[in-house]
């Protein structure tokens, strides 16, 4: 168990220099420096001068690199182009924004998926696994920002039933802060709906389809039975284990969704500061995101190598 | 004797390649819906080339005397706030579509093939650093990285094209791979090896070929990633620019029209979700008789 601890960490070193290397590599793409960027551009040229020099961006590529990371790890995002405001703060204040969202969209996606997928795969060339399907594939192709209009015109527009844009923090009012999530929250949980019904069903034919399980069947053991205990508690393995897939197709989708429905989470804020030129807040949202499905992807493997025990044996999966 | 060790090397993936594809085009024949998709992105390309034919109105004329028109006999779809046949645009809005979904799927494969090949075939120091960097680009999320991408380079059809590009390189990098790891083990290749095959042969005539399907199955899906993710980027300003249409982008315009024009954002978001709809059927339809699980 530490062996495998170990090496997972280790792993995820050079994954971790090359995640901060394509962000540099993009940040040195802007055209402008961040000097100018900052100062605007009217700036005297010996004003951009010194700031360039006092932001070291007068030194060496590599140079600029090593200090760049090092106030990366001593948790230094740097500060906005625009107002001045520190990076990480701005960001921390903006994730129990995304993490509800995200957490209500999970759990949509997931009361869709699992029932879906489930049925499909036990009801194979059905007409339930026909109709799950095709209604899986058209999530996956509706996109994300129309639906959200959509269901803004229906719900907001027409009905007047909820309110179509704004959102009201969980500690001020729950019932309020429920509404202004709900719309977003399922247009989210669609999509993730999609792609886990997807990996649900494939992974289910896979399993039933394995030795246990006919040996189960001859056992005479009920096909309820059978279906949830024995085939789906597998199945579903596969489908958490590619839990950093669903991260990112949520954190995209929460810039979308965010931006539909004016929620001040850190989707509006990357488009945000895609609008104002603040690469520096955007590099930090960026940052955030691959740090956090990175996590993500570590955590789920420790709980697997915590619970799975073909794992520990193995030494761990590469 | 030349002669036949000249000729088995080189014969046999190219018939087991032709055979595969026949065989391929009948079963994909037979699976009714993927065809359907088939046919209806055929008819969704060629609206798109055909498009100044086809099309009732220019896409980027202005009328002020009949801007925001509700769907009727004149303008089938409307006519939106510049008073700009809607239908017209949706047809010329095909074009970006189209282009951004094949050219970014194909500059994917074009820089993540090569680079796949060199990994697998090649394997130690250069496989280990070719694999942390896809390693490290997949875990962005790939709408965040396409619009960092796309925010950097500005705004541009041509630039969201590489943005969409550069996010789907590492997807085609591991497969391309993950396709040569096990053509390179094969017999033939251990034979055209032992009869004195250089790498380049081994690798055009023989591992190239052979591990093409996967590519294609999922290059064909990710066009369809890509429609979304170009319209995601027109419609929050990054992909297409105006005048010229894109379904991204009149969607985007549309919104501050919700009230009072709604069909403004209807008909777009109908547009991309069956283009889509049609490319992952067909996409889908290939993996099937591709995929041995499913056979």
């Amino acid at each position: 168990m530490t062996l495998f601890l170990v090496r997972r960490l280790l792993q995820m070193v050079p994954v971790l220099f090359f995640v901060s290397l394509i962000i540099f590599v993009l940040i040195n793409l802007v055209p402008g420096d961040a000097a100018r960027l900052f100062l605007g551009e009217e700036a005297p040229p010996d004003a951009l001068a010194a700031l360039r020099h006092e932001m070291g961006l007068d030194r060496p590529l590599y140079t600029q690199y090593l200090r760049w990371v090092g106030n990366l790890l001593r948790g230094d995002f740097g500060h906005s182009f625009k107002d001045n405001r520190q990076v990480l703060p701005t960001l921390l204040q903006k994730v129990p924004i995304t993490a509800e969202l995200s957490a209500a969209a999970l759990l949509i996606g997931w009361s869709i998926a699992l029932p879906a997928g489930v049925l499909a795969a036990w009801r194979r060339r059905t007409a339930v696994d026909y109709s799950a399907s095709a209604a899986a594939l058209t999530g996956l192709s509706i996109p994300n920002f129309w639906l959200g209009i959509m269901l803004i015109y229906l719900f907001a527009v027409n009905l007047r039933w909820l309110p179509a844009s704004g959102f009201v923090p969980i500690t001020q009012d729950l019932g309020r802060n429920l509404r202004s999530l709900i719309m977003p929250a399922f247009v989210l949980g669609l999509v993730l709906a999609a792609v886990v019904m997807r990996q649900l069903r494939s992974s289910m034919l896979d399993v039933l389809s394995a030795d246990y399980v006919r040996t189960a069947n001859a056992k005479g053991l009920g096909e309820r039975v059978v279906l949830i205990r024995h085939a789906l508690r597998n199945a579903v393995i596969p489908v958490i284990t590619v839990m950093g897939i669903q991260l990112g197709t949520l954190l995209g989708g929460a810039v979308i969704t965010e931006t539909i429905f004016a929620l001040p989470g850190l989707g509006r804020l990357a488009v945000e500061s895609i609008y104002g030129r603040d690469y520096q807040m955007l590099e930090g949202v960026v940052l955030f995101s691959a740090f956090s499905i990175l996590l993500i992807n570590l955590m789920v493997d420790i709980i697997y190598s915590l619970l799975d025990p073909r794992i520990k044996l193995a030494g761990g999966r590469a | 004797m030349t002669l036949a060790v000249e000729a088995l090397p080189g014969l046999r993936p190219r018939t087991a390649e032709r055979r595969g594809l026949q065989h391929l085009a009948r079963r994909f024949a037979r699976n009714r819906l993927a065809l359907v998709g088939f046919v209806v992105f055929v008819l969704i390309v060629l609206t798109a080339l055909l498009a100044p034919w086809v099309a009732p109105a220019s896409p980027i004329k202005t009328d002020f005397t009949a801007y925001l028109q509700p769907p009727g006999p004149r303008h089938l779809l409307g006519t939106d706030e510049l008073g700009r046949d809607v239908f017209s645009r949706i047809i010329f809005g095909a074009r970006a579509s189209l282009e951004a979904g094949i050219i970014s799927v194909g500059l994917g494969i074009a820089a993540g093939l090569p680079l796949g090949l060199a990994a697998g075939f090649y394997r130690g120091r250069l496989d280990d650093v070719l694999m942390r960097l896809t390693d490290a680009m997949l875990s962005f999320p790939q709408l965040i990285l396409a619009l960092a991408v796309a925010a950097v380079l500005g705004p541009g059809l041509g630039k969201a094209m590489i943005a969409i590009a550069v996010v789907l390189m590492p997807v085609f990098m591991r497969l391309m791979r993950a396709q040569v790891l096990t053509e390179r083990e094969r017999e033939y290749v251990d034979a055209a090896r032992a009869m004195g095959a250089a790498d380049r042969r081994i690798i055009w005539r023989h591992v190239l070929p052979n591990s093409l399907a996967p590519i294609v199955v999922q290059g064909s899906l990710n066009v369809a990633g890509a429609i979304i993710t170009e319209a995601t980027l027109s419609f929050l300003g990054l992909g297409t620019q105006p005048p010229t249409p894109s379904w991204g982008s009149m969607l985007n315009a549309a919104q501050q029209y919700l009230t009072q024009a709604p069909y403004l954002s209807f008909w777009p978001g109908v547009a991309i979700a069956i283009t889509v709809f049609a490319v992952n059927v067909a996409g889908d339809g290939l993996r099937e008789i591709w995929d041995p699980r499913t056979r």
